[in-house]
């Protein structure tokens, strides 16, 4: 089943049996129907069985995984194919790479989306490149996922965003759920995808719950989706900041503004077709990126924008974003730190005034 | 170890085919016939002969930036090799990789690597994979003694380790990362030491004798395939020629040492072998000499008269599926 997200997400596509549940157990949900489904699939990572090893005293599943992503797969998959992995991303990061050019599909647990760099080398040079310096010889159907965003004072080395840096790379994937619903959908099309694609998981959407259907579904790499309909200014969110945009129009309707909310959910490949389509009707735009404002998924948007969409404009693009600095600790600085539906309130009206 | 006639037979051609392959490829990289840098293996010939006799095409090898004697002992075609290096669509990655990235799948040749010490987990991967399956097939990941000071070696080998994965790590220990010695860089005399520090085996072999190198091989390998774990080999050899071909090794080498090495050139020594325990015969290795001179020239002029990729090959194979064509970004 692929259901139709363009143009409503809560029409008729939604008309199945389901339930409201978190975005954590959507995503545990779904790599135990992808590992039921194929027995090439498997998951490895640091902590994702927990005690694997320890069956001998009993002990086995303690952590399943940070924020429990991978909690009771070990009971159904044994630790073969739930594989505790030592600290070491470029080592395992890079056997998973080499796995995958021989014929599986590892799902990999990167736990945040900061230690990339660890593994950075493996993803660049190897995950990124082998099949186009390979000429077309072999594929990598490799997913990597991690925990991303600013919250609850994980500070700079535990918070960050690196979106624009995976999706700089010709090779690599990206997506950036936006809920329950796009979590399972994408993570389905990203382990069934047969190039790397990493999945980013927001801190703050993990508790967050909202419907989800119970029977498995993709959603299609690439394609964004209308969260909102509006005519007056069109905002783009991804990840958490769409939830953000979501508030925020929510609080501009009060003031008898009517704002369009684009979920981009895929960032390499990126869907420019909704974004030039909903522009092209509000003619206006404020893109909303928690990460640092140089170089990052709203500068490439707004060049898109500026590129292929400016006649359409009746205002200047606008960026919402983090600030250019690490991630801080102290919650009034962290909160400062994060774009806020009050900072695109005030983007937004600013920019209808002028 | 026993080693067959045929394989005897193998084992000559492929270290003659490799070292008359980098004497070529020199020759003509001088000529201006080769696009970019290449790193030639001449005089390491005895290191990936003696392992790959051991291997199948369904055996995976991971390869360095020095790779043309991995691929050429993994079976790899000399004429797809030398149309990839002079940049032709004929060569085996369509001409978009070169030297440094030569990969048959067919031949399980995971590809040479440009980066040092990348390919080590990749061959890791390969033997996960092989665990995970079951096939009995190994991973072997080539590395030379400068990538040793990489993470991903210490990494790759603990992972194989703690896994118990059928892996062999082969360090082509040929005394000189670019220009700098083994004997500042690395902190201890022999690097198969550092197996012990893993839990696996360490061996230091004769990497200029073939037949060492394949005693040496045939246990790890065995031992791999029977479920014992992961090896390590530390190969001791010498490179011929420089770093890459523009690269004069007498800046940074003596002479006298590059002839103390020399003497214990791994083809004249396999020849004494076998002509003195009548395994083969003086007219026999001519004939195989002469054929792969053939073999070799031949392989020059297919290079040669091979056509140049067309400009849409810089669009393909970047993923197996994306919706935002690449010529459509810029």
């Amino acid at each position: 089943m692929t259901l139709d997200l363009r143009p409503d997400p809560l029409g008729p596509g939604f008309d199945v049996p389901g339930s409201e549940i978190r975005y954590r157990e959507a995503f545990n949900r779904t790599l135990g129907d992808e590992l039921r489904r194929d027995p090439d699939v498997f998951v490895m990572g640091e902590d994702v069985a927990g005690g694997a090893g320890r069956e001998h005293l009993g002990i086995i599943d303690s952590w399943g995984g940070a924020f429990a992503a991978t909690k009771g797969l070990i009971q159904e998959f044994g630790a073969e194919r739930v594989r505790d992995t030592p600290i070491s991303e470029a080592g395992f990061v890079g056997a998973a790479i080499g796995a995958a050019l021989t014929g599986t599909r590892p799902v990999v647990d990167l736990m945040y989306f900061d230690f990339i760099t660890v593994a950075w080398d493996q993803l660049l040079s190897n995950a990124a490149k082998n099949r186009y310096m390979f000429g077309g010889q072999g594929k990598i159907p490799i997913t990597l996922f991690a925990r991303s965003g600013v919250a609850a004072g994980y500070s700079a080395q535990h918070s960050q965003n690196f979106y624009s840096m995976v999706a700089h790379i010709p090779g690599l994937k990206c997506v950036a759920p936006s809920d329950a619903y796009t979590c399972r959908g994408l993570l389905a099309a990203a382990i069934r995808d047969d190039d790397p694609v990493i999945v980013c998981n927001h801190k703050k959407l993990i508790n967050m719950s909202s419907f989800v259907p119970d029977e498995s579904y993709t959603i299609e790499l690439g394609k964004g989706r209308y969260l909102r309909r509006g005519s007056d200014v069109t905002l783009v969110g991804m990840s958490y900041t769409t939830e953000v945009c979501r508030l925020a129009a929510e609080r501009l309707a009060e003031q008898g503004i009517n704002a369009e909310v684009v979920d981009m959910l895929s960032l390499s490949p990126i869907d420019e077709d909704i974004v030039l389509e909903s522009v092209t009707k509000t003619n206006r735009i404020v893109i909303v990126d928690e990460d640092t404002p140089r170089c990052n998924m709203a500068s490439d948007i707004a060049a898109l924008v500026a590129d292929k969409a400016f006649d359409s404009l009746d205002a200047p693009v606008k960026r919402v974003t983090g600030p250019h600095t690490p991630v801080p600790y102290s919650k009034p600085l962290e909160d400062a730190f994060i774009p806020s539906p009050e900072d695109v309130v005030a983007t937004t009206v600013a920019l209808l005034g002028a | 170890m026993e080693i067959t006639p045929e394989k005897l037979r193998w084992i000559y051609t492929t270290m003659y085919r490799i070292r008359r392959f980098e004497e070529v490829l020199l020759e003509q990289t001088a000529l201006g016939k080769s696009m970019g840098v290449a790193h030639t293996s001449d005089g390491e010939e005895a290191g990936p002969t003696g392992i790959c006799a051991h291997l199948t095409d369904d055996d995976w090898i991971a390869s360095t930036h020095r790779g043309h004697g991995h691929c050429i002992a993994k079976g790899v075609d000399t004429a797809g090799m030398m149309a990839e290096i002079f940049g032709k669509h004929t060569g085996l990655c369509k001409g978009k990789g070169g030297s440094m990235h030569i990969a048959d799948f067919t031949k399980g040749m995971l590809g040479a690597n440009g980066i040092v010490g990348a390919g080590i987990p990749l061959g890791v991967g390969a033997a996960l994979s092989a665990k995970l399956k079951g096939d009995g097939s190994v991973g072997v990941s080539f590395f030379g003694d400068g990538a040793t000071g990489e993470g991903t070696i210490h990494e790759s080998m603990n992972l194989a380790s703690v896994w118990k994965l059928p892996a062999i790590f082969v360090c082509e220990n040929n005394h000189y990362a670019e220009s700098t010695p083994v004997e500042y860089a690395v902190s201890v005399a022999d690097i198969a030491d550092r197996a012990a520090s893993y839990s696996m085996p360490g061996v230091v072999v004769d990497g200029m004798d073939v037949f060492a190198v394949y005693d040496a091989a045939g246990e790890a390998i065995a031992r791999a395939r029977a479920g014992e774990g992961p090896t390590f080999l530390e190969l001791k050899t010498y490179r011929y020629h420089g770093h890459f071909h523009a690269d004069d090794p007498h800046t940074y080498r003596l002479p006298e040492e590059e002839e103390l090495w020399k003497a214990r050139d791994p083809l004249p020594n396999f020849e004494r072998r076998v002509t003195e325990q009548d395994l083969m015969d003086d007219v026999e290795m001519e004939r195989i000499r002469n054929e792969i001179d053939q073999e070799i020239q031949d392989a020059v002029k297919f290079a040669e008269e091979s056509p140049l990729p067309p400009l849409e090959e810089l669009y393909t194979d970047v993923y197996v599926n994306y919706s935002n064509p690449p010529q459509g970004l810029r």
